[in-house]
């Protein structure tokens, strides 16, 4: 079977799954939709009457392996393909299924004439396949774990047709062959996660959470829609394969004073990548993503979703190769937000929150990676991410499970021997993106440490935000790790009876993550090991794509092996450093925190309340913009555009006024003054008609005598 | 004195005319009038006969005064005039009146005084024999040259027996 | 004594239409008015007669007797015009009958 061929087939798979749910979901599984969609007295065949909590659904389990099956389908697929890929010389297949959008011919900036059009086309490359790996892979390991997440809660079939959605959005995203079907993933993502996270509906945080996710998912999109467009106007085309070609070819030069037109591009496009991989500025949404359900922020904002941004600026690495000051741009934006929120990792106190800051310091390592060209690394840590960091969700996820709905760490410990499975993969997970040798954090950490250091675009500087980064992250994973499992146990009484191991179809998965977190690190391991060249796979599988004359031309580069490994040594030591800090404070002396705390309260306030960012947002933008925008557009609608209807209005009735003046006194004054004259002149002539016959008898005479007084005279 | 007596029947009728017309349009009682300018139609009957106008002296007498006289009486007497002559006589522009006609009667005087030379006819013209009496005369012309004439005002006078019956009618 | 010529015809008839006009101008009596009219035609009647004669033309006969007809029919019409008008107005005075007064 032609897997290359079938591609198309890959998104399909949970397309079906998705449209399966919309229709006859609430066939298979007739609850009420969510917690509050209860009525008193509902009754259908095979209920018992006044359910208010989860009924027994005969066909229930016909969703459990429908909507997981079609992800297995597409992951299977996927490997075929890839397989099939590997066999093929130029590494490059594209599938065009038919032109989706075609438009008139248009002028572009240089003047020379294009035809906008967009295919609905698939493209898989190196970068592509190993998307799709990753996103129906750990898919479906997130599927059969929500399986038992979600068995107690209403809105079974919701969730799954969601779930499969979005890995249809997704794989529309990575296998799209042009920025126009890239964004209909990108937007069809950003409304699933929209749908996910306020899934609890009835929660009013949760509404607002969903709500903020889109609406700054949206603001980043306008920066990726207008970058799309200068594109269209620069280039002429959204392909990626045309793009590449001419940013690749003669025509342009890299852009190393100042910024240009591609430096444009590259910025507006990047904006809109810092909304859906949450950098700065548009980082707010994703601690508040955590109302979802766990195995949403697995998958969507850890492993797949977020990485959408990291995908399309590796995707366009043809761009940033020419526009150095861009990528510069990027990779402060990346280092700046990986130390930011690791600070704020440091004081949180919700499991959750701390991996969602977790989460968006090591994007901010993706970042830095691709800020300083290091595209590949970028990919890597992305790949070794998706691993650990899904495994540390969903294991955050069976300790809520086991906690019975307890986020709070200050409420959790000594459960170590409780929840054992949970316990060792959580522990597996830590120590991978805490970067100890030989794990998959590890490699990708260490890679990104030193062509920050090393690379041409990097610096001393970013490699010590980095390093510092390090530290950090390793301190909060361990002080996460110390709080819920080891030491005394805080956990409430009735809880503490309830406290029980995950069921299987949420312990297999982690298990099956947590061996991917140890090995999939093996993959990218440094040069400097001189290890196998399969070690190496993965810089050499997605070399192709980054190819460009500028990285033929800096070559290889002197690699001053003493250094690396000074560095190497340097992040270890400080990754074991700060577990040993984090073991020190929380699990020997429990005490210094609280006093620590006190000493610097100031400093513990600003951390703990997110470095004030979002009160800031709300000030400048929700109330300054938004309102203050309200209030002076409403005070200009009243004051100048009806204030322009009013005076039209009352110009109007000013005219008339001036009009009916007129019409009075000159042009009616004109008529009487006629009429008056007649009046005058016949007044004379009014007075000799008396009606009396004997006056007129007396005028015949006085006629008479003129008569003959004339004859008289003559 | 006694010279001639057509000089003194004339100044005698002539008084007469001249006496009941200032008489006429002097007197307050309407019956006076009447009476009055009976005594002038007279007077003038008398001054046609003078003139050899024998027909037209008999018809002055029949028409004028015992038609059109009676006709007046009889107005006289059907309308009642007793309290008009309690009013005033006389309207409001009797003085420019008479003033206006004083100078018509200057300018008709001050033409008649350097005309009179003119009035100086022939004793006898070439025409009728005196053997046609002054009837046959008049008839001969009325009716021969003046018979359109005579028969317009035939329906003239048709016209003013319509005209006076309509006029006269309490209800039309 | 002179002999009477034409002349004293027509100062007499002169005479006359001069009192007949001052009647009709100056009396408020309609009657007295329409007598005061018969006097001016009857001054034109002698008027005529006197030339009729003077020219020995019985023209002036002729013309006489149509003065005379017309009249009598002025006289008829006229009087009863007069009734008419005091049958609506009660009154003869010709000042009162001022309705056409502008």
């Amino acid at each position: 079977m032609n897997f290359l061929d079938q591609i198309w087939l890959i998104p399909l798979f949970p397309l079906f799954g998705a449209l399966l749910m919309l229709l006859a979901g609430k066939l298979l599984d007739p609850q009420p939709v969510s917690d509050v969609a209860v009525a008193p007295d509902v009754g259908a065949g095979g209920r018992e009457p006044g359910a208010g909590e989860h009924l027994h659904s005969p066909l229930k389990f016909l969703i459990s392996i429908l909507c997981p099956g079609m992800v297995l389908l597409s992951f299977l697929f996927s490997v075929g393909a890839v397989w099939q890929l590997s066999q093929t010389a130029q590494r490059v297949h594209q599938v065009v299924q038919f032109t989706w959008l075609a438009g008139l011919p248009f002028h572009m900036a240089n003047g020379q004439l294009a035809t906008f059009q967009a295919d609905w086309g698939f493209l898989l490359d190196p970068l592509s396949s190993v998307m799709i790996l990753v996103v129906t892979g750990v898919g479906f390991l997130i599927h059969v774990y929500s399986i038992g997440y979600m068995a107690h809660d209403n809105g079974y079939y919701r969730f799954f047709g969601y779930l499969n959605l979005f890995v249809f959005f997704m794989l529309m995203l990575v296998l799209a062959n042009n920025y126009m079907l890239l964004f209909v993933g990108w937007e069809g993502v950003g409304l699933c996660s929209y749908l996910l996270i306020g899934f609890y509906f009835h929660k009013k945080s949760a509404a607002d959470a969903g709500k903020k996710a889109f609406i700054v998912n949206r603001v980043g999109d306008a920066g990726f829609i207008l970058g799309m467009l200068l594109m269209m106007s620069v280039l002429g085309t959204v392909r990626f394969t045309d793009v590449n070609a001419l940013l690749r070819g003669p025509h342009f030069t890299p852009e190393v004073a100042g910024f240009g037109v591609l430096s444009a591009m590259g910025l507006l496009m990047f904006f809109g990548a810092t909304g859906k991989s949450a950098q700065i500025p548009l980082y707010i949404w994703l601690p508040d993503a955590m109302e979802g359900p766990t195995p949403v922020s697995a998958l969507i904002h850890a492993a797949t979703m977020v990485t959408a941004g990291v995908y399309m600026v590796a995707r366009s690495s043809a761009l940033y190769q020419l526009t150095p000051r861009t990528s510069m741009v990027v990779a402060v934006v990346g280092a700046l937000t990986a130390i930011l929120a690791a600070t704020i990792a440091l004081v949180q106190n919700d499991i959750k929150r701390v991996l969602a800051y977790s989460t968006v310091s090591q994007l901010g390592y993706m970042f830095l990676a691709l800020g300083v060209g290091a595209y590949w690394v970028a990919i890597f840590h992305l790949f070794t991410h998706a691993f650990f960091k899904a495994l540390l969700f969903l294991c955050s996820g069976s300790v809520i499970h086991a906690m019975g709905g307890e986020q709070d760490m200050r409420r959790m410990g000594a459960l170590k021997d409780k929840i054992p499975t949970t316990h060792w993969t959580m522990w597996v997970g830590s120590v991978a993106i805490a970067g100890i040798p030989f794990l998959a954090g590890f490699f990708s950490k260490d890679e990104i440490l030193w062509q920050a250091y090393s690379s041409p675009l990097g610096s001393k500087l970013l490699w010590f935000v980095g390093l510092a980064t390090a530290g950090l992250t390793a301190f909060y994973m361990w002080r996460l790790m110390n709080m819920t499992f080891y030491g005394r146990s805080h956990v409430t009484p009735e809880v503490q009876k309830h406290v029980h191991e995950s069921p299987s179809s949420m312990t297999v998965p982690l298990t099956l993550l947590a061996i991917g977190s140890v090995l999939a690190g093996w993959l990218g391991t440094p040069r400097l090991w001189n290890l196998p060249e399969g070690f190496r796979a993965f810089e050499r599988w997605l070399a192709p794509v980054f190819a460009s004359r500028a990285v033929e031309a800096a070559g290889e580069g002197a690699h001053d092996a003493s250094l690396e490994w000074l560095l190497m040594t340097l992040s270890v030591a400080v990754a074991i450093i700060g577990i040993a800090v984090a073991r020190y404070f929380y699990h020997t002396r429990p005490s210094i925190p609280d006093s620590i705390e006190r000493s610097c309260k100031p400093l513990y306030t600003v951390l703990y309340n997110k470095w004030y960012v979002d009160e800031i947002y709300d000030f400048l933008f929700v109330n300054g913009l938004g309102k203050g925008g309200g209030r002076v557009c409403g005070a200009f609608d009243r004051n100048v555009v009806d204030g322009g209807v009013n005076g039209a209005g009352w110009l109007t009735r000013f005219t008339s006024r001036v009009s009916i003046w007129w019409d009075t006194w000159i042009i009616d004054g004109a008529v009487r003054f006629g009429s008056f004259c007649v009046k005058m002149l016949s007044y004379p002539v009014c007075i000799l008609e008396t009606g009396r016959v004997q006056a007129y008898a007396f005028f015949v005479v006085v006629g008479a005598l003129a008569f003959l007084g004339y004859y008289i005279a003559r | 004195m006694l010279t001639d007596i057509n000089t003194i029947l004339f100044y005698v009728f002539a008084a007469l005319v001249l006496g009941g017309g200032i008489l006429t349009i002097t007197r307050r009682n309407a019956v006076h009038s009447a009476i009055s300018l009976i005594v002038s139609l007279l007077g003038v009957a008398g001054l046609f006969l003078l003139q050899q106008a024998e027909f037209l002296f008999a018809v002055q007498i029949m028409l004028y005064v015992g038609g059109i006289m009676l006709l007046f009486l009889f107005v006289i007497m059907l309308v009642n005039l007793d309290r008009a002559a309690h009013q005033r006589q006389f309207n409001k522009q009797w003085l420019v009146a008479l003033a206006a006609v004083a100078a018509v009667g200057a300018c008709v005087g001050f033409f008649l005084y350097r005309g009179k030379d003119a009035f100086h006819f022939p004793e006898s013209v070439a025409g009728l024999p005196p053997s046609l009496g002054n009837t046959e005369a008049l008839a001969d012309s009325l009716f021969s040259e003046y018979l359109l004439p005579f028969e317009i005002a035939s329906v003239l006078l048709l016209v003013a027996v319509v005209g006076s019956v309509v006029m006269a009618k309490k209800r039309i | 004594m002179h002999p009477i010529t034409t002349f004293h015809y027509l100062v007499l008839s002169a005479a006359l239409l001069l009192i007949g006009t001052v009647g009709v101008l100056t009396r408020r009596n309609v009657v007295i008015i329409l007598m005061s009219i018969e006097l001016i035609l009857n001054a034109v009647n002698i008027n005529l007669i006197a030339f009729s004669h003077a020219l020995q033309n019985v023209n002036g006969q002729i013309f006489v007797i149509f003065v005379i007809t017309d009249a009598v029919a002025e006289a008829a019409v006229g009087l009863g015009i007069l009734i008419a008008l005091f049958r609506n107005k009660e009154t003869v005075q010709a000042d009162e009958m001022d309705l056409l007064k502008w």
